[in-house]
């Protein structure tokens, strides 16, 4: 188990480089002297001398990235040109907001998935099943951000029930908070509920139809224990689904987030694009696939620890 | 014991001499060391025109790493294969006139047709890629559909799915003979084959073999099926040949323990026929930890001393039987019992 | 014993039904899949031949007509935020919308497709290092990183349709590569080449022809992906840029409306599930028309 680890972790370590390679040469990407780049237009000549050394931009390519990769191990992300403040920073303040939303619409996400999932795959071939599959696939097939827009004009403009955007001041009761964030929830849990749903549906399927249940029924083993076997086998599925979901739920967020003017990291690449920050959208970037890359790392961890049955070759 | 019907004076159809092939299984670089798979060492036969060599021995032996070797599908290690007296070269010009001359028909008949095209398209593909032009081989393709059995206006257009496992690979035959080769190799061709099924493509094979003056090695685990069709037989263990000779005189008088142990598990219809020699036990060693010495010693009920430390090694011209009790200078305390 | 000569019959043998026509046929028998089809036929037809269907000008709107509501005399659909007529503006919207989910997923399809076949058919180093870079692009979500480049790139819509193709490529190559992977280890492959084939040849005639199925299904469930991340990407600025009509960019302008006129507000989107949710559902019913032996 621990060699299995171990190894995970150093297949990451060339994932995690890679994933840093990339984010770097965004600069490089960006039409125009990475210094304009990097800078505001207005900024004086100090300062262009100032990064140009900090940044080595007179010094070959892979020195360059040596240097970035040292700063941003030193937690130093750049300057955003927009705010002038650090992108550590900005994105310190952004995260909590992100985080929050995509953790509760995971939560939500796992309930209704397991549930329907369940349902359907109990029930397989009937209305019941139908009428969850099509939820399913719709919730797959939805944009996300119309959902946003669907969800703000039904909840918001004709039933007044949650504010539509924003995410209230600072101060406000837990309800108020909260009330900020259920649309953005709602919005966000779709994909991955339609996703765990789907799964879910051809597992207990599966685990149905399979020799074993008959052996247990057989045995006499009544419905609530097969169905208690059947939830234990589907749960790790679930899990790694959402595991992962978490991850594209976190770096999807930049359209919900936009819809509803949610003040996280999606809001803050919006914002980096519009006003084309290329120091901000490339720190926020690098955030966000790191935590997508840590994110599949623990789901791949875990996994084999809820279901053994998983190879940890 | 000398071995007379080897012809000497016609180079024979396909010769193999000290073929040797190790597979190499890698490591991972933690501590795993990489392993080698010694699937076939020092293997050497000749197959002369007409005739027919059974290779026969337990799965796992070699044999079909066997027949990809000899149709240069895997590149050996070492050793030498000729084509009528000529070495094979690895060039890729040389290989593709080898393959016009080496064909060979696979054990699952569904697995070797593409799914995707029709039996007449299966059949075609071989001469269309050496040039010859559709409509002559769409000719042959019938023709050759109809010779082994399959009426060609309602079977060309099929699709492999449609055909029963016995026309399945009466197709594979047609197609193996589309080039018009010298040999054939047959790897457990008629083993997924129902009996009675396989009585009659075993009848096809004979008679298309004087037709087209073909040359056959036939791969098979089946003693009673390569007793039918072999002139030759080729006894594999572990990747070696452990004894070879005309059919007769191995099924009649094996002289290796592992042929003897091999003929008395075999199902024979004759009650009198059925011998009383111990059926041989456990499984074969893996190919990956070779014994130091015969590699069939693990198993042998004669193994002693010597089987344990020592291979036998064949020298050249002796009876081609892999065993210290077939040399009486060997040291073995049977070894003058045996002769 | 002789073989017979065999004349070849004029008329064609029995042929019979290829793979192809038979996952059609049971296509057409699957309700659901037909309805996807015809929905997508619709609105294919309707963005192609949108000038025979309107006499609106697109980009032209008058000021005093700005955000009528559906059924208004001569707007059926009502009109935009800048008095546009609305169904105008979707059908002409759904040319760029169309092109702009359909033509990455082609272009990912041509060029993931044959780094994957590839991949399969030769294996060893050439295998490894291509999979190997398919996995650091598998290291970002995917709209991340499409956004990530049309950002780094800036807005416009070739710089998005880079961005959503080099999105798209790793997860074909995936997909053909271990179906190649698959088609490469049968013996009707060994068969190929133990009569002397070429290695284009083989993949030609044997390794397409079997992994198309499974390249199929899933290039149709990509296009219900990209349809969303494409005009996602319009939707935050990335892509189509005003006056043009497109679906996505269409949704963001007209979030102003969201209280005067929210069904209009919404109507674009529509659009964007109706296609995204036919490629899917039809995705799935190849899948289950494609299961056969």
């Amino acid at each position: 188990m621990l060699g299995y680890i171990l190894k995970r972790l150093l297949y990451a370590v060339p994932v995690t480089l890679a994933v840093s390679i990339i984010c770097f040469s965004l600069v490089q990407l960006a039409p125009g002297d990475p210094l304009t780049v990097v800078l505001p237009a207005d900024a004086s000549q100090e300062i262009v001398d100032q990064t140009r050394a900090r940044y080595g931009l007179d010094k070959p390519l892979p020195t360059q990235y040596l240097l970035w990769l040292g700063n941003v191990l030193q937690g130093d992300l750049g300057t955003s040109i927009a705010s002038g403040r650090s992108v550590a920073s900005e994105i310190g303040h952004a995260i909590g907001y992100t985080l929050s939303v995509a953790v509760l619409a995971c939560l939500l996400a796992l309930v209704v998935g397991l549930a329907l999932g369940l349902v359907a795959g109990y029930a397989m071939g009937s209305p019941v099943d139908k009428l969850a599959s099509a939820t399913a696939i719709s919730g797959v097939s939805v944009p996300h951000y119309w959902l946003g827009i669907v969800l703000v004009v039904f909840f918001s403009v004709k039933l007044g029930w949650f504010p539509a955007m924003g995410a209230g001041r600072s101060g406000q009761s837990l309800g108020d908070a909260l009330s900020f964030m259920i649309l953005p929830v709602l919005t966000m849990a779709a994909m991955p509920a339609g996703i765990i749903t789907r799964s879910v549906r051809a597992l207990v399927a599966e685990k149905l139809g399979q020799e074993f249940v008959t052996a247990l029924r057989a045995k006499g083993m009544t419905s609530p224990q097969i169905f208690a076997h059947v939830v234990k086998n589907a749960a790790p599925t679930a899990l790694a689904v959402i595991g992962v979901q978490m991850g594209y739920l976190m770096a999807g967020s930049i359209l919900v987030e936009t819809v509803f003017a949610w003040p996280g990291t999606g809001l803050l690449l919006n914002n980096a694009i519009l006003t084309r920050d290329i120091p901000l959208l490339q720190g926020t970037i690098l955030v966000l696939a790191l935590i997508f890359v840590a994110l599949n790392l623990i789901v791949d961890i875990l996994q084999p620890l809820f279901d053994p049955r998983i190879q940890r070759a | 014991m000398t071995d007379q019907s080897l012809p000497s004076h016609a180079a024979p159809a396909l010769s193999a001499s000290s073929l040797n092939k190790t597979f190499t299984v890698r490591g991972n670089g933690l501590g795993k060391p990489a392993r080698h798979v010694h699937a076939v060492s020092d293997f050497s036969f000749d197959l002369p025109t007409g005739s027919t060599l059974g290779i026969v021995g337990e799965s796992g032996c070699g044999k079909s790493t066997t027949a990809r070797l000899l149709m240069h599908l895997v590149e050996p290690d070492s050793g030498q294969i000729r084509l009528s007296g000529e070495p094979v070269g690895t060039a890729k010009r040389d290989l593709k006139q080898f393959r016009r001359k080496v064909q060979m028909v696979f054990q699952d008949s569904s697995a070797s047709l593409n799914p995707r095209l029709t039996i007449e398209q299966s059949i075609t593909f071989a001469p269309m890629v050496h040039g010859v032009s559709a409509k002559e081989a769409r000719e042959t393709a019938w023709r050759l559909l109809d010779r082994v059995g399959l009426d060609p206006a309602r079977f060309a257009g099929r699709y492999p799915h449609e055909l029963s496992g016995g026309q399945r690979q009466r197709v594979n035959i047609a197609r193996a003979l589309a080039l018009n080769p010298k040999v054939v190799i047959f790897d457990e061709a008629v083993s997924a084959l129902d009996k009675s099924v396989e009585a009659q493509v075993l009848n096809l094979l004979n008679e298309l073999k004087a037709e087209f003056g073909l040359s056959y090695i036939f791969i098979s685990h089946d003693l009673n099926v390569v007793r039918y069709i072999s002139d030759h037989v080729l006894v594999m263990y572990l990747g070696q040949v452990v004894e070879q000779g005309p059919v007769e005189q191995i099924y009649a008088a094996p002289r290796h323990p592992y042929t003897r142990a091999l003929l008395a598990s075999m199902p024979s219809a004759d009650p009198d026929q059925r011998t009383m020699a111990a059926p041989i036990s456990g499984d074969p060693p893996s190919p990956i930890d070779l014994p130091p010495g015969c590699r069939f010693a693990p198993r042998c009920a004669f193994a002693e001393g010597i089987c344990n430390t020592m291979p036998y090694e064949l020298r050249h011209g002796d009876a081609r039987v892999r065993c210290h009790i077939s040399d009486p200078q060997s040291g073995h305390s049977k070894a003058e019992a045996a002769q | 014993m002789t073989v017979s000569e065999i004349t070849l019959p004029t008329t064609q043998p029995t042929r019979s039904q290829g793979y192809w026509s038979n996952v059609w046929h049971k296509l057409l028998r699957d309700r659901v899949s037909v309805a996807c089809m015809i929905v997508l036929a619709l609105i294919i037809l309707s963005a192609i031949f949108a000038p025979l269907l309107t006499s609106y000008d697109p980009a032209v709107g008058s000021v005093v007509q700005r955000l009528k509501p559906p059924f208004t005399e001569g707007y059926i659909l009502g009109t935009d935020e800048l008095g546009r007529d609305m169904l105008t503006r979707l059908l002409y919207g759904g040319r760029m919308s169309l092109i702009m989910g359909i033509l990455p997923v082609l272009l990912a399809l041509v060029i993931g497709g044959t780094l994957g076949t590839v991949a399969g058919f030769v294996g060893g180093w050439t295998n490894t290092i291509i999979m190997r870079a398919t996995d650091v692009v598998f290291a970002f979500p995917s709209i991340l990183l499409a956004v990530a480049i049309a950002g780094a790139l800036g807005s416009g819509l070739l710089n998005a349709l880079i961005a959503l193709t080099v999105v798209l490529i790793p997860p074909m190559v995936r997909v053909t590569e271990s179906a190649t992977t698959q088609v490469r280890s049968l013996d009707f492959v060994e068969a190929a080449r133990a009569s002397g084939a070429g290695g284009l040849t083989i993949i030609r005639v044997h390794i397409l022809g079997n992994i198309l199925a499974p390249v199929v299904v899933y290039a149709t469930s990509l296009l219900s992906v990209a349809i969303i991340m494409s005009a996602g990407l319009s939707f935050i600025g990335l892509g189509a840029k005003p006056p043009t009509p497109e679906w996505g960019l269409m949704l963001n302008t007209l979030r102003s409306a969201i209280y005067s006129q929210p069904l209009i507000a919404a109507l674009p989107g529509v659009f964007i599930f109706a296609v995204s949710l036919s490629f899917n559902l039809l995705s799935d019913g190849l899948r289950s028309a494609m299961d056969m032996s």
